[in-house]
């Protein structure tokens, strides 16, 4: 199967960027300054990302919509205002995770952001659950740009009058060269930023109007241990069939009024899981001086005896040290735990601690 | 000091008396990114030519370093252990990895000079 590349593409190779196959796309890893300069420069200035690959679903409907929706997602949809937007899951039966995405309630339906990997299963998935009844587009023509850090407010209002009024996770529709884009205020890095769904003839344009305020591109090496440093899952790695939403410790992104009554894909488990507990739970994990423990590494109690496994480590630039999250056994998963993490055959000493890594700063609005 | 050697593993060795230098190319850490733990031989012990003696790790992944010839770990360099950073900022200078004194120095003769390093660090990398 033939790469696929973004509207941004081409920007990205006169940036020196590196690229790597990702989810089926030619994507940026990093660029001439490296993971450790643009993850800085993110967290002190504006980092564009361009999260094209990711999955724009437009399903359009009406009160119908919002209560079959209701049956699939976790989420009290009917009291959700228009332009707000929700965390939430595509799950199976056994509250297995087949996806996890942003769900934004439009005038005329939603629009929910899926992972690359995930998304054309996705489609064939909630297509299948609304048996065609509503007319659901995956975009094809829009690209989707992030701005991220402390200066994002600011420049990206320069570009587009008025999104320095959203608050965080509220979108809403501007105009921009005659055309209109769908901003919201979130991300994926811990920092207050946006997300720009922007038709792809005029992504390059857009982009290139926000370097020239001052913001820098940044590759997915750095959105990795941005992220990270956040505490946020990724799919593949935090996420996924095998884990519920209880399990990786989620639990505040399931409405409290659909604990009561169930009635959505994966409730049964869900309202057992709160009740009862699961076995394993998702924690943050320091090891002791430098060293790093990758997904996989096997995760040992004091006595040596195996209590779970990495899904993600690295090292953190802002932190200036080695992070991860994984999976232990519930029993284990109190902060300040010590335990032991097996790398190349020794092991060595860690601890349980709490997430994020780095303080997140969100502009909250009243909701 | 002798001229500068380099392997296909993208180690880099230079030669006083018996006593080998040796360190990764300024390539390998272009390759590598950014550099943010290293793990050297303990001093004393005795390393295999083309065996791994150490690893690096970059924000992305593990990679293992081998020693381009035999011998026994005389020196290490704390420094880059201390603060991996420097071996992006002078991977063929002052963050040199290890010393090792030589068994058989003829083992230097297989390895290539800057000039065939070069070509093969470019062919490699295309």
């Amino acid at each position: 199967m033939e790469i696929k590349k973004t509207s941004l593409n081409k920007l990205h190779q006169d940036s020196q960027a590196k690229f790597v196959e990702f989810a089926g796309y030619e994507m940026p890893i990093q660029y001439s300054k490296g993971v450790i300069e643009e993850h800085k420069f993110t967290r002190s200035h504006a980092g564009i990302f361009d999260v094209s690959h990711m999955g724009q679903l437009f399903i359009y409907g009406n009160k119908n919509l919002t209560s079959d929706l209701e049956k699939i997602f976790p989420l009290d949809l009917k009291n959700l205002q228009q332009n707000f937007s929700k965390y939430s899951f595509l799950m199976n039966e056994e509250a297995g995770i087949y996806d996890d995405l942003i769900i934004t309630k439009l005038e005329d339906g939603y629009l929910i952001i899926l992972n690359a990997a995930c998304k054309e299963k996705d489609f064939e998935i909630l297509s299948n659950i609304l048996s065609k009844k509503y007319k659901m587009e995956l975009s094809n023509d829009r690209a989707l740009v992030a701005i991220q850090g402390p200066k994002a407010v600011e420049i990206l209002n320069e570009t587009i009058n008025g999104v320095k009024n959203l608050t965080f996770m509220t979108g809403d529709w501007f105009d921009y060269n005659g055309q209109k884009l769908f901003v919201t205020r979130s991300g994926y890095t811990g920092e207050d930023g946006f997300e720009v769904s922007i038709l792809n003839d005029l992504a390059e344009e857009f982009t290139k109007s926000l370097i020239k305020k001052g913001a820098e591109l940044i590759g997915l090496g750095a959105r990795d241990t941005l992220r990270l440093e956040a505490g946020l899952c990724l799919y593949g790695h935090e996420l996924d069939l095998n884990k519920t939403p209880v399990e990786a410790n989620l639990k505040w992104a399931i409405s409290k009024e659909r604990l009561s009554n169930g009635g959505f894909v994966g409730s049964d488990k869900i309202i057992n899981q709160i009740k009862d507990g699961a076995k394993q739970i998702r924690v943050g994990i320091k090891p002791e001086g430098r060293l790093i423990a990758r997904e996989k590494t096997k995760i040992f109690n004091e006595t040596e005896l195996p209590i779970g496994e990495i899904t993600s480590g690295t090292f953190g630039p802002s932190i200036n040290g080695p992070i991860a999250m994984g999976y232990v056994d519930k029993e284990f998963s109190k902060i300040d735990t010590k335990i032991l993490l097996e790398v190349r055959g020794k092991k060595h000493p860690a601890n349980i601690c709490k997430l994020p890594f780095y303080k997140k700063s969100y502009v909250k609005g009243a909701n | 000091m002798s001229e500068v050697k380099f392997s296909k593993e993208h180690e880099w060795i230079t030669l006083e008396g018996d006593v080998a230098t040796i360190g990764i190319t300024q390539h390998a850490t272009e390759m590598l990114g950014d550099i943010v733990f290293a793990e050297l031989p303990e001093k004393g012990s005795n390393v295999e030519k083309d065996g791994t003696a150490g690893v690096v790790e970059s924000t992305k992944a593990a990679s293992d370093v081998y020693t381009p010839v035999s011998g026994e770990v005389v020196d290490i360099n704390q420094a880059i252990v201390d603060d991996p950073a420097k071996i992006n900022e002078d991977p063929e200078g002052t963050a040199w990895f290890f010393k090792l004194k030589m068994k058989d120095i003829s083992e230097l003769d297989s390895l290539m000079n800057k000039e065939e390093y070069d070509k093969f660090a470019k062919e490699s990398s295309s």
